[in-house]
């Protein structure tokens, strides 16, 4: 039983993280880098769901929400400031 | 023999990863956004595999309900979409693939050569996160409530328009 084996949860979870991590190393985009780091936060909780602990996930869904709220804003001020929301122009506190 | 659930958990799990590596590979924000929704909604329906019904249901409402949202929002408003496309480097991607090449085998190398157990959630979970909440973990119950309003009024102070 492929649906009943925590090992394909696992394997299914580790790629998430893998594609949320090239995604946070390949893109330039903020709204796309927040993507993947829902996609890390995803893979997280999906294991922790695997393994039992319930629990955990809820507080990773609100923390998420947090994440994003905060982060969100910061872009559209970073996009008011500099019009843009690439993070290559977001050089001001450079050196 | 064709096993009905197998078949639909590959089938789930095939369309998570694929709207996953859209949502990272696309160059178009807005379809980034559409296939976080896709990914996020594939791991609503793993939720449900794993006996964690009340999970799915609140992955549904908090993620795709707010917070995906909340991201094509801000697409909207800062309308990137009609700028022009920044050439992409392919040694950033082939870098950044290797990384997640790597790191991808090292964790199913790690997850294949142990023998882990799965958790018994069974029963009914909806009732048992509700005990755990407000039973032994009532402390970070609470402080993710403070967290939580922290960032609303932290979101609406930063994102003022002065």
């Amino acid at each position: 039983m492929i649906s009943q084996s925590i090992y394909s949860y696992l394997i299914v979870s580790s790629a998430l993280f893998a594609i949320g991590v090239f995604g946070l190393a390949a893109r330039r985009n903020l709204v796309a880098i927040l993507i993947s780091l829902e996609l890390i936060l995803n893979s997280a909780s999906l294991n922790f769901v695997a393994f039992g602990f319930q629990t955990f996930a809820v507080f990773i869904i609100a923390l998420a929400a947090a994440e994003v709220c905060i982060g969100l804003s910061l872009i559209l001020l970073l996009h008011r400031h500099i019009d843009s929301i690439r993070i290559d122009q977001a050089r001001e506190l450079k050196g | 023999m064709i096993n009905l659930p197998d078949t639909v958990f590959v089938l789930i799990a095939g369309m998570m990863l694929i709207a996953a590596a859209g949502a990272v590979w696309l160059k178009n924000v807005f379809y980034n956004a559409l296939c976080l929704i896709a990914c996020l909604f594939g791991v609503a329906c793993l939720f449900i595999y794993l006996n964690a019904e009340f999970l799915a249901v609140m992955q549904v409402i908090i993620y795709i309900g707010a917070i995906a949202v909340a991201i094509l929002f801000v697409i909207m408003l800062s309308h990137p979409m009609a700028r022009r496309h920044a050439e992409r480097s392919g040694a950033t991607l082939a870098r950044s693939a290797v990384l997640a090449g790597a790191l991808f085998a090292l964790l199913a190398k790690a997850v294949l050569s142990a023998a882990w157990v799965r958790g018994s959630s069974g029963g009914d979970s909806t009732r048992a996160i509700g005990r755990a909440l407000l039973g032994e973990s009532v402390l970070p119950f609470e402080i993710v409530s403070v967290v939580l309003l922290a960032a609303i009024i932290g979101a609406l102070v930063i994102s003022r328009n002065r």
